[in-house]
């Protein structure tokens, strides 16, 4: 059994059967792309997934576990995080406590205990700023860890997003659309960051892509989605040859 | 150039120790000072009346700001609570008044009981509201603001030789009571009468010092971070494993208590009628969290002080009164949205804090 096994699911929104039959096999340590024209369903994928929206049909399982039909926040502490397409940051918040929210289940005390300041408190919070500014220096954002977070830059925010998301203790992150808005030289950036996290963390990483220098630079395997059902699943440079991609998805 | 000057957030910012700090001094300071002053006899038997209803409203004002400004949720029925407080406290100390004749013991426990009730309010009204935002959730906590307040003007208590007795929406029949030990405690909407003078000036600042000391450390650990996180953004707290329900119980809970200890003080020291506690003192206190700043547990306090004296001092004016009142509410906003009124505010309160960061 893979690592994660998604099989046959689907949804529909009144008539409009969005996601249809659904299958996904990852295995550990995979870097994995979901491709397909605008409107293919790919972060309604993302959302059946991670459970802001519930299947109608088919099962979500990972590392063994079954997670289908579960709440959002069920399924994140199961170890799926992710990112938004558009950015959803604690814009009120600092850099740094967002990144600490990140750590909320992970290093936890009681509310009475905060209010008290009782040593655990003490305790957790000096554990977790540090985590939290370790983190911050994966993705060189140590020096704004005091920024107000949407005064960030846009590039900036879209890493301290996922540096939130790698706070939950992630198995499998999600990415939907991590180089959506940046230019050449910020997507070669996110390229390196993205390796990097995932040798770091050995982390497994699903990512949603428009960007085709980015999807054949570091995706091992692909799916790609047309019309809310699978055009062509596999190696990356075979998906990429196949005929069918390219006259769906690629153009001629 | 200006995007990469670090703005501060109340509650939040790194000295956070330091800036809750300047709120204590403020609290204390203020009511230091005027307490000396009415000492003296500087200050009038006027202003003196005020500054026990003034803590209250701090307190309410203080409580609300966590679920106006720190959850991001509308409330308009916060007065309820203050009213269950008050209710419960009072019929509590009128009740053990011969029971427990020691205020030391007795006024404790009225208050403990006064906020737990309010607080056990929180969560009955929170848990059917858990699921409604913006203009409904307001809507639905004005209803139940004024529903509380309809039930106490409809409840009647008495006591006498047999124990209490316990009427809704009618007086109780006199026949069935023994006459010679009669007492009313509670006479419908007529106010209440013989509840102990038991706050003082000391114990009401002492409850908005521990409101303070509450609500600003909530704020500032790992709960209030994730309180804050909902209010930013709802669906990526919730993918990042942050549990809505949990928050927002604990929020609606503190909240409802330190209501409710408010009830408990206002009631020991003045006479207590179901009309104070109508939808206008909720928009009130609501007004004073707007105009301290939305999310400012010191501004909260201060405009709460300002805004709740001023009508009172400024009734040398008559029939202006309210018409300068209007014009200082004006003013409060005008400068609320105001970049340079906020650096005057960072340079009077912050430049310590900003010359560690650089």
């Amino acid at each position: 059994m893979s690592f994660l096994e998604v099989t046959n699911i689907g949804i529909s929104f009144g008539g409009l059967r969005a996601v249809d039959d659904f299958c996904l096999h990852i295995e550990k340590g995979e870097l994995y792309g979901l491709i397909g024209p605008n409107g293919a369903g790919k972060t309604t994928v993302f959302n059946l997934l991670t459970g802001v929206y519930k299947p109608d049909r088919g099962t979500i399982v990972l590392d063994g576990e079954n997670l289908t039909g579960k709440s959002p926040i069920e399924i994140n502490q199961h170890g799926m995080a992710r990112t938004f397409q558009n950015i959803r940051l604690f814009h009120n918040l600092s850099v740094l406590d967002n990144v600490k929210v990140g750590l909320h289940n992970q290093i936890p005390y009681s509310a009475l205990e905060g209010v008290l300041r009782l040593p655990r408190y003490r305790k957790a919070e000096r554990e977790m700023d540090e985590k939290a500014e370790e983190l911050l220096e994966v993705f060189d954002l140590q020096g704004e860890k005091d920024y107000l977070s949407s005064n960030l830059p846009y590039g900036k925010q879209r890493k301290l997003e996922i540096a939130r998301a790698l706070a939950t203790n992630p198995k499998l992150l999600l990415l939907d659309e991590p180089a959506a808005g940046m230019n050449p030289n910020e997507t070669e950036e996110l390229m390196e960051t993205i390796q990097l996290v995932r040798k770091r963390f050995d982390m497994t990483i699903l990512l949603i892509e428009h960007d085709m220098k980015l999807v054949s630079g570091i995706c091992e395997e692909l799916t790609v989605l047309n019309f809310g059902s699978i055009l062509a699943q596999g190696k990356t440079s075979q998906v990429l040859n196949n005929p069918d991609v390219i006259t769906a998805y690629l153009g001629e | 150039m200006e995007k990469n000057k670090t703005k501060r957030v109340s509650g939040l910012a790194r000295p956070a120790f330091r800036s809750k700090l300047i709120t204590y001094v403020l609290a204390a300071g203020f009511f230091g000072v005027s307490a000396l002053l009415v000492q003296a006899e500087v200050a009038g038997s006027l202003y003196e009346g005020l500054l026990i209803p003034m803590c209250c409203y701090i307190m309410m004002a203080v409580s609300l700001n966590l679920t106006v400004g720190i959850l991001g949720e509308l409330s308009l029925g916060h007065a309820g609570f203050m009213c269950v407080g008050a209710y419960v406290g009072a019929v509590f100390s009128i009740v053990t008044r011969t029971a427990i004749p020691s205020a030391w013991i007795r006024f404790p426990l009225a208050l403990l009981l006064g906020g737990l009730t309010a607080a056990l309010f929180g969560v009955v009204i929170g848990i059917p509201i858990l699921r409604l935002r913006g203009d409904y959730l307001a809507i639905v906590t004005l209803a139940f603001g004024e529903i509380i307040r309809k039930l106490v003007e409809n409840l009647y208590i008495a006591v006498d030789a047999n124990g209490l007795h316990f009427s809704f929406a009618k007086a109780i029949d006199p026949l069935s009571m023994d006459l010679a030990t009669k007492k009313d405690i509670l006479n419908g909407p007529m106010a209440v009468s013989g509840i102990p003078r038991d706050t003082t000036l000391l114990l009401a600042v002492l409850f908005v010092m521990l409101t303070l000391f509450v609500v600003m450390n909530l704020i500032d650990s790992r709960s209030g971070r994730a309180i804050m996180a909902i209010r930013d953004n709802r669906i990526a707290a919730e993918a990042t494993g942050i549990s809505i329900t949990k928050h927002k119980l604990i929020v609606f809970t503190v909240s409802a208590f330190f209501a409710g200890l408010a009830g408990v003080l206002y009631a020991h020291s003045s006479t207590l009628k179901s009309t104070q506690f109508d939808y206008n003192l909720s928009i009130q206190i609501l007004v004073f969290v707007v105009l301290g700043g939305i999310g400012s547990t010191r501004g909260a306090m201060i405009a709460t002080v300002i805004l709740y004296a001023l009508p009172e001092l400024l009734r040398f004016l008559q029939d202006y009164r309210m018409l300068v009142y209007a014009i200082v509410l004006i003013v409060m906003m005008l400068l609320n949205n105001n970049a340079r009124f906020h650096q005057l505010k960072q340079t009077l309160f912050q430049r310590k804090a900003k010359e560690e960061t650089t």
